[in-house]
């Protein structure tokens, strides 16, 4: 065992300094939203590259980066939606649809691969549309509305499949689950796509004025319609976007399973949750980092593989999960109540 | 009805250059900015506003004051574009002018501090100043990235914040961690940076202590000094004798005294504002 000691204490190691170091600014750094998402992230993989020398591999870290990117790509959408004080049930079950609707298409209605993944697409972006305009022009709760859409998803999809899975995809579809070489291991182009996804909307929230208003009208929605901004286009666009980001989801689901299931979904739409929770990002909006949601869809992610390297039952996962999601909400709770 | 009885005492108040250094008795002699005449506004059965009119000077600072339901807020709020009188008319430096949202009143140059303290708490103080008019980045960032510029937007903040000297030292706090005085200084130090001829402010004393109270006082007086001329709206009378050129008393929807604070007992504009006695105008 100590010969597997020494060199993750290392490895840790640099991690130390900078709180150490840093002194005065110990306090500004602590302030930084991502530090306790990043920190469980770190000590869960310190934690399994201790407990199983095949965790800190090449090839185990593309696999879980490979088993994250559909949660982290609804993750991006729902990350969105959270920041404007909203949330959505819904995604896990559009995602579904929107697989079921571009493998059907490609396949039994002999359109251009192509075509199918923009139909899949645009019908995830449309639900999402729907969405955002009953949360806004009906001013319906957003619980209550996605709870709803869930439901119409989940039926549409189980009408438009008959309960078939939809098989003999053209390569088009599956291409974003193919491997490129990086050094020694093999990347999923899917991977990729997902951590492209989180860095452009990481610049779009953080350095555009939609994104600032994104997070303002999470903050305070008078403020910013006293400001002159159009809060009801902003939100729909918001919820439209998110679809969107769903279908790409549902994209990068039949890539990684090569068939269009209309069994997947199911859980899709609580995992985003968790991991935007674990992330940081308040459910109460305004505040957060959507860095934050990827290290939380990696920290469920790597909890999830190192149980299974390690042999425990992976029902242990789910109640691992559970427990760090109220803990995140408790941090979440109890820093709003120092502000007031 | 107290709009009958017409106290001729106070007559040239009305009308009368309030401005700095303008003499009480000549009449029409200056210009209003912002002028409403015969507002009307119903909901339903309820007329919040009866013919209601309104002047406001260059330079001056003009408080509003009345009971609860006189119309004060639909009187704000047609003023800034949040409400469309059922008629009458709003003139903007002697034109006249329609607003059919607060966006409208913000092009044609009217900046409003309201009352809830309308700032994003979670937001720095640069974003919050720029909030709905951000600066971008200059070349392809700016057009095709559309990327914020943080650097001007913070120094300039920075100007503003010091131009009404509001001592806080960095623009990238949230504003949440500021006191209510700073905080209203942030939404009026926004209004004083954007507005080109007026600046209203909607009970901007409401929820803050007596020293804020006092700070904010100084910020409105800022405003005027920087030649803006300020609508104050508020219940706060020693704030208002303190701080106001001019006194508008509003009763049942409608105009009923224009009184100065040097010539008028506090008690006396209360008894007006109730009233208990008479107003000096009569009602058109």
């Amino acid at each position: 065992m100590s010969s597997v000691t020494t060199p993750t204490a290392e490895r840790a190691a640099p991690a130390a300094p900078p709180a150490d170091a840093a002194g005065s600014r110990l306090g500004a750094l602590l302030r930084v939203p991502t530090l306790g998402p990043l920190g469980a992230l770190l000590l869960a993989c310190l934690y399994f590259s201790f407990a199983s020398d095949r965790f800190l591999t090449g090839g185990n870290l593309s696999l879980i980066l490979q088993q994250v990117m559909v949660v982290g790509t609804l993750a991006v959408g729902q990350s969105a939606i959270i920041l404007t004080a909203g949330i959505d049930l819904s995604n896990g079950a559009v995602m579904a649809f929107g697989s079921i609707v571009m493998t059907k298409l490609a396949v039994a209605g002999g359109l251009p691969a192509w075509l199918a993944i923009a139909a899949g697409i645009g019908v995830c972006a449309l639900f999402g549309a729907v969405n955002g305009s009953l949360v806004t022009l009906v001013k319906l709760p957003p619980f209550i509305v996605t709870l709803g859409t869930l439901n119409i998803a989940m039926a549409l999809t189980h009408i438009t499949s008959k309960e078939q899975t939809v098989t003999g995809l053209p390569t088009v579809l599956t291409k974003l689950g193919d491997t490129f070489p990086l050094g020694q291991t093999r990347v999923t182009y899917g991977s990729v796509l997902m951590l492209v996804l989180f860095a452009v909307a990481w610049y779009v929230l953080r350095h555009t004025a939609a994104g600032r208003h994104l997070y303002a009208v999470g903050d305070n929605p008078d403020a910013v319609r006293l400001a002159g901004v159009d809060v009801r286009r902003q939100l729909i666009t918001v919820y439209t976007i998110a679809g969107a980001l769903y279908g790409i989801a549902a994209l990068l689901l039949v890539a990684r399973t090569g068939v269009g299931d209309p069994q997947a979904g199911q859980t899709e739409n609580l995992d985003s949750i968790t991991a935007v929770v674990l992330g940081g990002i308040s459910l109460f909006g305004g505040r957060g980092s959507i860095v934050g949601a990827l290290y939380g869809a990696l920290l469920v992610g790597v909890i999830r593989n190192g149980l299974q390297l390690t042999g425990v039952d992976s029902v242990y996962q789910i109640l691992i999960t559970g427990i760090l999601v109220i803990a995140a909400v408790a941090v979440d709770q109890f820093a709003r109540r120092r502000r007031k | 009805m107290t709009a009958q009885t017409t106290k001729s005492s106070d007559m040239p108040a009305e009308s009368g250059g309030a401005a700095a250094g303008q003499a009480g008795q000549t009449v029409q002699s200056v210009e209003p900015v912002l002028e409403a005449r015969g507002l009307v506004k119903r909901y339903g059965h309820v007329t919040a506003l009866d013919g209601c009119d309104l002047e406001l000077l260059p330079g001056e600072i003009l408080a509003v004051i009345g009971d609860n339901g006189a119309g004060k807020s639909s009187l704000i709020k047609a003023l800034s574009g949040a409400l469309t009188p059922d008629s009458g008319e709003l003139l903007l430096d002697g034109k006249a002018v329609r607003f059919h949202g607060p966006a409208d009143a913000r092009r044609a140059g009217i900046e409003t501090v309201y009352q809830d303290l309308a700032v994003a708490p979670a937001l720095d103080i640069a974003s919050n100043l720029f909030l709905g008019r951000e600066k971008r980045r200059k070349g392809v960032l700016g057009t095709v990235f559309r990327m914020l510029d943080r650097d001007r937007m913070q120094s300039e903040a920075a100007g503003h914040m010091a131009e009404l000297k509001i001592g806080i030292r960095s623009m990238k706090q949230a504003v949440e961690t500021l006191s209510g005085g700073q905080r209203q200084g942030v939404a009026v130090a926004r209004s004083a940076a954007f507005a080109r001829h007026v600046v209203i402010m909607d009970e901007p004393t409401a929820a803050l202590g007596v020293k804020e109270t006092g700070m904010v006082l100084d910020l409105i007086r800022q405003v005027r000094e920087r030649g803006l001329p300020v609508v104050l709206i508020s219940h706060d009378m020693p704030a208002v004798f303190d701080v106001a050129d001019r006194v508008h008393v509003q009763r049942l929807g409608r105009r009923v005294a224009v009184v100065r604070p040097g010539e008028i007992e506090m008690s006396d504009a209360v008894a007006i504002m109730t009233g208990a006695a008479p107003g000096n105008l009569a009602a058109g």
